[in-house]
């Protein structure tokens, strides 16, 4: 266990430096000049240098890189803004703000989005997909199966100013979503997240019924359940206890690329609720040509990415006794 | 039980008889392609305490037979006709609830393969535990302790080791005596045993094959023996039935079907298996065609297409008619060839061979 963490975690180091070594180069293939952004529509030449200068920009790539990877752990000493303690993901070109505690400060919303959303998709998907596998054939099966590839067929930004329309405008029943800090006020907090989460399970929720439906339907199949059935277990301590443990496996699989994803920046979904979280930064910092910014959104969604697939593995061995980590 | 209690149901009341007796079963199953009879009008007995060696080819009946015994198929594509007596008990129009309690208790039933017929996610002490727990009522010590006593029964080194670990740690061997294990843990009365040593190398089968001549002398057990293997049968069973399209072809005593075999299919069914007293240049003959298919079954004899002898029979009484099993007890066969010509042409093969 211990040896398959310590392999895991530097083989997700060498993957996160990959990949901010690859935005670190695409973003410079980027035909826009950052410093000319950074410097204002008129820009005399001389201004123009010191500004390149100023954000470091003026030495060989390579250095800039090192320079950046050198900071996440011993800080480092920006001319223009000053010092900037580990981690240090520098300072955005845009803002002029701490890119690490930008990051920080917008990670709760991001987060409280994915998880609150989570726990509805996982819930309501594995339930949906358990009763259309105990009802198999029968009317429930069908319109849970039915309705869920109508929401499959959803998108976000359709279905998301429908429902805000529909419970803020007319019914006046929920507040528009918003971001409540959870420590400040839980209940204005979850009050003003109802919404995203729902709308964000409507689509994803379908996905894990059809897969939930489908696993167990394969697992009720397997040899080791009739087996479990010529012993005398009832019919629901087979489906509950022994088909289960199977088609949780490929479930956990998808759910951790799933929560991945929603972590490293729900873009549409916080642009859909003008929520401001990482993905809305992302989108910023695209459009502002705001390379440390960029560089930290990456990474933060790629470490997400990389964590969760650990987390996933470890998982796997607790569930299914067959999995060995070392 | 403070009340004494008769029969519980009027009308299913027997006298004494055999200890397991079914009669004319049939299981239908629907299939997209139509209606398949996987078993069509069956009847056999077995008495206590005895091993009945059920063998024929694959799709031939003899597992679907035997899952109807214990209620485990699917109802919602299942047609279930006949009868199956467990001593004063019907089984076919039995509830879930009383067959739930039948089943790993009275009847317990061993599979061909044990690796994918025990559970991956818990330990083999658990699965053979758990049996013990639901149907006496034990607790969980109680359940443990049962299940290293019955491992050490069926012949596992350090029971109270093996007892946690899972069915993977265990080899093909050890996983089916542990298959044995957890379906002995209540003392059934009656064993099925569906091709228990077909995925088991040669020297494991006859291990296991003599462990459970060895429990059923220790406990009295009936077994019923599932098997395309004539030769496991030899060794292990009192009485044979042969089926074949879901119907019996033959039945008797181990002595009577393999030495003085009546039915053109046990003939095809022996020829085709190697003997060490034959010579090593004498080729095996083995039936010819294919097994027909069950959802159209050929019409009269359903071996006829693949019988030399049905021109003997004469006004073509083998494409016509379905033979039943006769006479209706002791060794009995389902053709129409008179025993006159089994004989003949038993006889005639013999000089053939010589």
């Amino acid at each position: 266990m211990t040896s398959f963490l310590v392999r895991r975690v530097v083989g997700a180091l060498v993957i996160l430096i990959f990949i901010s070594l690859i935005t670190f180069y695409l973003f410079y293939a980027v035909p826009r000049d950052p410093a000319r952004a950074f410097c204002g529509k008129i820009c005399p030449p001389e201004t123009l240098e010191l500004v390149r200068h100023n954000l470091g920009m003026d030495k060989p790539l390579f250095v800039q890189y090192w320079l950046w990877l050198s900071a996440i752990f011993v800080g480092r000493d920006f001319t223009q803004f000053g010092p900037c303690p580990a981690p240090c993901l520098g300072y955005s070109f845009a803002t002029q703000e701490p890119v690490f505690s930008t990051i920080v400060d917008r990670f709760p919303v991001t987060l409280s989005l994915t998880l609150g959303a989570s726990v509805v998709i996982l819930s309501f998907g594995i339930l949906t997909g358990m009763l259309a596998a105990w009802k198999v054939g029968q009317p429930l099966d069908k319109i849970a199966s039915s309705s869920s590839v109508i929401g499959a067929s959803l998108q976000i930004y359709f279905i998301g100013p429908l429902v805000v329309f529909l419970l803020v405008d007319t019914l006046g029943l929920l507040p528009r979503p918003s971001y409540v800090p959870f420590t400040e006020d839980p209940l204005t907090w979850f009050v003003h997240l109802l919404i995203p989460w729902v709308v964000l399970s409507i689509i994803f929720t379908a996905n894990y019924t059809r897969m939930t439906r489908s696993q167990m339907l394969e697992q009720l199949a397997e040899d080791y359940v009739r087996t479990a059935r010529a012993k005398g277990m009832s019919g629901r301590s087979v489906f509950f206890r022994f088909a289960w443990r199977g088609a949780m496996i490929p479930i956990i699989t998808i759910f951790g690329v799933d929560l991945a994803t929603l972590l490293g920046g729900a873009i549409i979904t916080e642009q859909t609720f003008t929520l401001h979280g990482i993905g809305e930064l992302a989108v910023r910092a695209v459009l502002n040509t705001d390379l440390p910014m960029l560089l930290g959104v990456t990474v933060v969604g790629a470490a997400a990415i990389v964590i969760l697939n650990i987390v996933v593995d470890v998982l796997y061995a607790f569930i299914d006794p067959r999995v060995r980590l070392n | 039980m403070t009340t004494v209690s008769w029969s519980s149901e009027p009308g299913t009341s027997r006298g004494p008889g055999p200890f397991l007796s079914v009669r004319d079963l049939s299981v239908r199953f629907s299939t997209e392609d139509g209606v398949v009879r996987a078993v069509d009008g069956l009847s056999f007995d077995v008495e206590k305490g005895t091993t009945l060696g059920i063998v024929g080819e694959s799709g031939s009946g003899k597992s679907v037979t035997n899952l109807a015994v214990l209620g485990l198929h699917d109802p919602a594509h299942t047609e279930i006709d006949g009868e199956i007596w467990l001593e004063d008990q019907e089984l076919v129009g039995a509830s879930g609830a009383t067959l739930e309690k039948l089943r790993g208790n009275r009847v317990a039933m061993i599979f061909q393969d044990p690796l994918t017929s025990l559970s991956p996610f818990h330990t083999i002490g658990r699965q053979i535990g758990e049996v013990y727990r639901k149907h006496k009522g034990a607790n969980r010590k109680e359940a443990r302790e049962r299940a290293i006593e019955m491992l050490e029964r069926v012949g596992i080194p350090q029971p109270a080791t093996r007892v946690d670990h899972y069915p993977h740690e265990f080899s093909g061997g050890m996983r089916q005596r542990a298959m044995i294990a957890m379906a002995l843990v209540c003392d059934p009365d009656l064993l099925i045993a569906d091709e228990p040593t077909t995925a088991l190398d040669v020297t494991v089968q006859a291990q296991i094959l003599d462990l459970l001549k060895d429990l059923q002398q220790q406990y009295g057990t009936t077994i019923i023996l599932i098997t395309h293997d004539l030769g496991v049968v030899a060794n292990t069973a009192d009485n044979v039935l042969v089926m074949y399209a879901g119907r019996a072809a033959e039945r008797g005593t181990v002595r009577e079907v393999l030495s003085k075999p009546r039915h053109p299919y046990t003939w095809g069914l022996l020829s085709s298996m190697p003997r060490l007293t034959s010579s090593v240049d004498e080729p095996l003959v083995p039936v010819r065609g294919t097994p027909p298919s069950l959802l159209s079954p050929p019409a009269g004899c359903a071996f006829h297409p693949r019988c030399d002898f049905s021109q003997l029979v004469g006004s073509e009484l083998c494409f016509t008619q379905r033979p039943d099993i006769s006479p209706e007890s002791g060794h009995g066969d389902a053709c129409y060839l008179t025993l006159q010509q089994k004989r003949d042409i038993r006889t005639g093969e013999t000089k053939d061979h010589a």
